[in-house]
């Protein structure tokens, strides 16, 4: 009896010890970076099990801040949004680098966002996924749209579509000649730059249809052909165009405003060795080129590249021409001033009848 | 304590439990956050700069304003397309057809809001199906656009809220006994004094109880000034969600709720004085 006793108290605690190894991954990230084949390829590697949720950078930040940064594993905003929540709210813990394949990187991306997510020494996120937000066009009936501030023009009266969001504010300070992220550091300057572009965002609603608000709803926009030109991402261009070659995306001529998402830690993260395991595992070129098919955007990888697709690769192409990618203008670290008074300008917008 | 007084806070320990740990301290705490303002990174201090905000600056208090008259229209327009009916089901379909006319009002309801929205969106749009069928028959020569403004917006409030104004209403009706009816055409009554004299003020608990719930929902509403509101529907619970989630200002956040919350128990006392009613006998009777 008690032999039996032993051996059940035996395997109970093997039960209970084997999972140690194999921890539960809790991925906060945007759709399409975490498909479910590299999922798979995954859990079948290292054992670990992954959960996602999906969400968006205010989403994510909102959601950590609201839990002391618990309740997730690894999170995946972009990198102007780790300094300054980081700063005011403590929600992400420092990368150890030691546990990164920093060999997997582009070296250039990783030294930046590096740079760009440093709060007191420590580095907080490096970089996945990256691309560009400018304008999709229907070339057959508005191929004058070359310009965020041509999304104004009267013959387009109800066929253009934009968020209300920040990258609608930097967007147009830019093509009006401004520059907004000079002005970061000076909240009186930057306020002048808001309040050009708020006088500008009025005076163009009436040629607006409606403020898109997700992915789906603008694709549906385009589709349908309700609207003819918007702002958007590179990857809801390409998709588009797939469908319908006269639709694509544009890079601005004032230069397209570009992205990184990255991987950051939050503070109260319970399975970092699944995290970096994570990390480690897509980045590897190959996976890295499944994540850019799933999602249509490019990562920080090196050489994953030339596993992509030959169709999305002349998609980019054709949209950034080399003058086009230099003229890519990368999102600083977002001072947390700022966003509030970006808010303001944003709702009195929205008010605006 | 006797046994009876145990048994009563036992029964009530769940209700206590449920109040307190999700009523009552987080609003406790969303107080706490409303009431004090950022100095710097991480520090906060002590203020009424949020309420100070939302008195002062005007695009708060007209977007309050708007949101609080179009919730008041649809919770109207909600009665006045709830009553008749309700007074159907109640008093003139029987039987089986006053079962399936109930049902039909809660069908609707199984699927949940998001889906519903989602069909008002397909049948509206530019390229959607009544767009579609009056190209179709002639009455119009181009797509026509119904999304995205105001009156579309009112649509999907009066129809989300349209069961909530026809349950209390239909309950109320049925208490009200045919032969008062009757009596009052007898004593010389026509349709329109019966229904002044009679149906109306037996149906008032229940018209407002219908309406405080419907006028609630409406202000509280966020999905459908969303989605089928468009560019100018900016809606008091859009600016609390954009100060929370999108401008990471929990503190201004915190006091446009409670601003709310206070407005919409100001309006709703208010019509329970202009009506005569009172809590108990609405609560007591209408539901």
């Amino acid at each position: 009896m008690k032999s039996r006793f032993t051996l059940a108290a035996t395997v109970a605690v093997l039960a209970l010890n084997a999972p140690a190894h194999a921890d539960t991954l809790r991925l906060l990230t945007w759709g399409g970076y975490a498909p479910d084949a590299v999922i798979d390829l995954f859990e079948a590697e290292t054992g670990h099990t992954v959960e996602v949720t999906l969400s968006n950078n205010e989403e994510m930040v909102a959601k950590l801040r609201a839990t002391g940064g618990g309740g997730f594993d690894l999170a995946q905003p972009s990198q102007d949004r780790i300094a300054g929540p980081q700063a005011e709210f403590g929600i992400y813990k420092p990368i150890d680098m030691s546990k990164i394949d920093t060999a997997l990187f582009i070296p250039s991306m990783l030294e930046a966002t590096k740079t760009n997510t440093t709060v007191d020494g420590a580095v907080y996120a490096v970089p996945d996924v990256w691309g560009t937000s400018g304008l999709i066009v229907n070339a057959a009936e508005a191929s004058s749209v070359a310009d965020y501030t041509d999304l104004c023009n009267a013959d387009l009266t109800g066929k253009v579509t934009y968020r209300l969001k920040r990258p609608t504010l930097i967007g147009f300070a830019f093509s009006m000649g401004l520059d907004p992220f000079a002005a970061y550091g000076d909240i009186a300057a930057y306020q002048a730059i808001l309040d050009q572009v708020e006088a500008k965002l009025i005076e163009c609603k009436p040629v607006v249809k409606t403020y898109w608000s997700g992915g789906d709803e603008l694709i549906n926009l385009m589709r349908s052909g309700e609207t003819v030109a918007a702002m958007a991402w590179d990857t809801g261009g390409w998709k588009l165009n797939t469908d319908n070659a006269d639709i694509n995306f544009v890079a601005p001529t004032s230069g397209a405003l570009g992205w990184v998402d990255t991987f950051s830690l939050p503070a109260q993260g319970r399975a970092d060795d699944a995290a970096y395991a994570w990390i480690n595992f897509v980045m590897q070129p190959k996976i890295a080129a499944m994540i850019t098919e799933e999602a249509g955007n490019f990562t920080a990888s090196a050489g994953a590249d030339e596993f992509v697709n030959d169709a999305l690769k002349a998609q980019y192409q054709n949209s950034f021409p080399p003058a086009a990618v230099d003229n890519i203008r990368w999102y600083p670290p977002v001072p947390a001033e700022i966003e509030r008074i970006e808010g303001e300008t944003l709702d009195r917008v929205q008010a605006a009848g | 304590m006797t046994p009876g007084r145990l048994s009563f806070f036992l029964l009530l320990a769940p209700l206590v439990l449920w109040l307190g740990l999700l009523i009552v301290i987080p609003h406790i705490d969303m107080a706490l956050v409303s009431l004090r303002a950022r100095v710097a990174p991480g520090e906060y201090t002590p203020s009424l700069q949020n309420y100070a905000d939302f008195f002062t600056q005007p695009l708060y208090l007209v977007t309050f304003a708007r949101t609080a008259i179009m919730s008041i229209l649809a919770t109207a327009i909600t009665l006045i397309i709830g009553f008749p009916i309700s007074y159907y089901i109640a008093k003139i379909a029987k039987g089986r057809s006053q079962a399936s006319l109930f049902l039909m009002c809660l069908i609707p309801f199984w699927v949940s809001e998001l889906v519903r929205t989602f069909g008002w969106i397909i049948l509206l749009r530019e390229t959607g199906v009544i767009s579609g069928l009056l190209q179709w028959a002639g009455l119009a020569d181009q797509p026509v656009e119904m999304l995205y403004n105001d009156s579309a917006m009112m649509l999907g409030l009066v129809y989300t809220s349209m069961l909530f104004m026809v349950v209390p209403l239909t309950t109320t009706l049925e208490s009200l006994d045919d032969a008062v009816i009757e009596a009052g055409y007898d004593l010389g009554g026509n349709g329109f004094s019966v229904l002044r004299e009679i149906v109306i003020p037996h149906a008032m608990p229940g018209i407002v109880s219908g309406c405080i719930v419907v006028f609630m929902l409406s202000l509280g509403n966020y999905l459908t000034p969303t989605m089928l509101g468009g560019k100018d529907s900016l809606w008091f619970t859009q600016l609390i969600y954009s100060q929370f989630i999108v401008r990471f200002n929990w503190e201004l956040g915190a006091a446009f709720g409670f601003c709310l919350l206070g407005a919409s128990s100001l309006i709703v006392w208010g019509m329970l004085r202009l009506t005569g009613q009172t809590l108990e006998r609405t609560m007591g009777e209408g539901s």
